[in-house]
């Protein structure tokens, strides 16, 4: 190890390496989330803005696949971060990790500039293979779609080979068979058919096994091991914890997905299958509240690196909120019929990807942060941490401000342009017009400002924390258990 | 050492954790192959893409509580009877055309897609095509132009996207079909353009323009 706050690889074992770079890439991607995120919230308020150069569409298709990706590349971050220090020996195949970044990276970068540059093509299938599938959230072109699963299967591979080679432990258990499953249900959005009922049916697989069980499980594993560096929490609590939740996740998670088959064409027993296990989903993320609170209460709030300690702490309410709370007020079909497709879903999709996943991300990279300055203090009474602060503050002011912006949109276009009007395009408009409508939309953009300022500090703060600082880290009494 | 309570133990949860995710995984694939054979073209809740040659309404069923597709008489699209698969091609370059041009990131399809445009689920049946002898038409012309024909009150337009005649009737053809599929009743309330007294297989529309205030769907 280095000099204390000096930031250098040195610092670092092979996976963390490779690790810092996916960071690096995801913290730049957050960025471009949020600058399309406010170009297309202001295209609703001023709707001539880049009309015709950068269409809402544009704006609102990279807005949402920066996020995907970014938070894609802080998950796969995130695992190498731990892999070597959960498996006890180095990475498997570290050359085809670093490989696949750049590849990975690289198209990245390609993707984005099609989307800005070409925008549409033909109506044809070319298009869909070179430009942009134009199905919500994997809009990525099919040749992509090819590269991002092997690049997952490339990571896989590195994951499980290295448990296979070190320790398995019960994380590992868990991160292993949840990485199968990711790697596999995307290969359910890969096909074209004409038929958008049986589009959407597979779509679904996906986007809700994906978001709503794979992704959890995975941000699951990650608050465990998370909880064990920042506070030392024994770690069969957190398997323990990490299982109940897993139970739980995919027992609610799985059938849960019929809340997405109640209007596409599907049968109706949906209905009560979508209804009854969608309504359990919230269960498990109280599960991992009670655990977060309990072990942060139990240990006093004492860790070795508060700025994470934070941020998974507003995980796990993140999370409970944003998936949980917002997403069952909505999910029973007695009041989806009115919701579906209205900004009541925007108010959830915002508060649920912030809370559960972008959190966990931020908390990580304030782990890898701390060793990367070579094992720095970060405890309380930090010099400059007013800037983790208030960054997380103005995030989260920003986000609640979106999202009760969204929502009160919502509830208005629930009430005029579906219960009343019978969703025509009259209807539509007749609710779009309406203040409250235009309102909660002032207010979206409003909060979207706040949001982008506590990214910069964010960005900025993760540049600078802990360079002057001369403190070691310190070390938790209860590693090995009490 | 205490002695290790069954509920509280890592063995316990890790079995359940297995269990329970595997009996919902084989409980999915179940429903889904029932699912998807529902949800074939060609299906009662699913029509087949020869549908577009008939009048689609949708109409309130007593018995389910809600409104339903209602397929009636012949009433071909653009005033051409279709074979099923010149039907289903046709449905499926529209849809390729959704898809190119990325519509489901300004509308939804089905309720799902973006919130910044109309949902297109039932558009095919929008009261505001004027009416149904100048809805063809109209439709085409919209979608090749629409950024010039100011539609709402918010000054929000939507972008040319080139799109070409071919393109447009395959998009018309792909709506059309999307507004017979049963949805369980959405979109709830709906009312749909007046259909009941138009002639019986209309002449072709395809070589008339429709009139200017057809061609987009006025609001104000």
């Amino acid at each position: 190890m280095s000099a204390l706050g000096i930031l250098t690889n040195a610092n670092l074992n092979g996976g963390q390496k490779l690790a810092v770079k996916y960071f690096t890439v995801a913290i730049a991607l957050f960025g471009a989330q949020v600058l399309f995120g406010l170009l297309a919230g202001i295209q609703y308020l001023n709707p001539d803005f880049l009309f015709g150069i950068l269409d809402f569409s544009v704006n609102r298709m990279l807005h949402i696949n920066a996020m995907v990706v970014w938070l894609l590349f802080g998950f796969i971050g995130s695992v190498y971060w731990l892999l070597e220090d959960e498996s006890g020996v180095p990475v498997a195949g570290l050359a085809l990790g670093n490989l696949i970044f750049w590849i990975f990276t690289l198209a990245v970068v390609v993707v984005v500039l099609v989307y800005l540059l070409v925008q549409v093509g033909p109506g044809e299938l070319k298009s869909i293979w070179l430009i942009n599938e134009g199905r919500e959230y994997i809009e990525a072109p099919r040749w992509a779609d090819i590269g991002i699963v092997v690049c997952v299967l490339a990571f896989f591979y590195n994951v499980a080979a290295t448990f296979m080679k070190g320790k398995f432990t019960g994380i590992a258990g868990v991160l292993v068979l949840d990485l199968i499953a990711l790697a596999g249900l995307y290969l359910a959005g890969m096909y074209y058919t004409p038929n958008i009922s049986m589009d959407q049916h597979w779509w679904w697989w996906v986007i809700h096994l994906w978001v709503e069980a794979t992704w959890e499980v995975l941000v699951g594993c990650l608050m465990a091991y998370g909880l064990i560096k920042t506070m030392g929490v024994r770690r069969k609590i957190v398997e323990t914890w990490l299982y109940i939740e897993v139970a739980l996740m995919f027992g609610s998670g799985i059938l849960g997905l019929g809340h997405h088959y109640f209007w596409i064409g599907t049968p109706e027993y949906w209905f009560t299958i979508g209804g009854f296990f969608s309504a359990l989903e919230p269960i498990p993320l109280v599960a991992m509240v009670v655990h977060a609170v309990f072990d942060a209460g139990h240990h006093k709030l004492k860790s070795t690196n508060n700025p994470a300690l934070a941020w998974i702490i507003a995980q796990a309410f993140g999370n409970f909120f944003g998936a949980g709370v917002w997403g069952f007020m909505h999910t029973l079909p007695q009041i989806n019929l009115y919701t579906h497709g209205t900004q009541w879903t925007a108010s959830h999709g915002h508060l649920a990807f912030f809370g559960a996943y972008a959190t966990m991300v931020i908390a990580f990279l304030y782990i890898a942060l701390q060793k990367w300055r070579g094992g720095v203090y970060m405890s309380s009474n930090l010099a400059g941490a007013w800037k983790w602060k208030w960054a997380i503050f103005l995030l989260h002011l920003g986000m609640i401000a979106m999202v009760m912006g969204l929502l009160i949109a919502g509830y208005e276009q629930s009430q005029i342009e579906r219960a009343i009007e019978g969703s025509t395009w009259m209807g539509y408009f007749t609710a779009q017009a309406h203040p409250w409508f235009v309102q909660g939309m002032f207010w979206r953009q409003i909060g979207g400002w706040v949001f982008a300022a506590g990214f910069v500090l964010l960005a900025w703060d993760l540049m600078t924390i802990g360079k002057r600082e001369t403190r070691p880290a310190l070390v938790h009494s209860e590693a090995e258990g009490t | 050492m205490a002695q290790e309570i069954w509920w509280a133990s890592p063995s316990f949860w890790r079995k359940s954790a297995i269990w329970v995710t595997g009996l919902s995984f084989v409980i999915l694939i179940f429903l889904t192959f029932d699912t998807v054979k529902q949800i074939t073209a060609g299906s009662p809740r699913v029509p087949a893409y020869s549908v577009i040659n008939k009048r689609i309404d949708y109409v309130f069923n007593t018995e389910r509580n809600f409104q339903v597709p209602v397929i009636g008489q012949d009433e071909p699209l653009f005033g051409k009877m279709l074979t099923e698969e010149e039907a289903e091609a046709l449905v499926s370059h529209g849809k390729l055309t959704t898809q190119a041009k990325n519509c489901m990131n300004c509308h939804t399809l089905l309720g799902n897609g973006s919130y910044y445009a109309p949902d297109l689920t039932k558009s095919w049946l929008d009261p505001s095509w004027g009416s149904k002898e100048a809805r063809e038409q109209g439709m085409v012309d919209f979608l090749m132009n629409p950024q010039d024909r100011l539609h709402n009150a918010l000054g929000r337009k939507m972008p040319n996207l080139g799109i070409t005649e071919d393109e447009a009737k395959a998009t018309v053809a792909f709506l059309k079909w999307m507004s017979s599929i049963d949805t369980n009743g959405f979109p709830a309330n709906f009312k749909p353009i007046d259909q009941a007294d138009a002639p019986v297989a209309a002449a072709p529309a395809t070589a008339e323009p429709a009139p200017e205030v057809s061609a987009a769907p006025a609001q104000q």
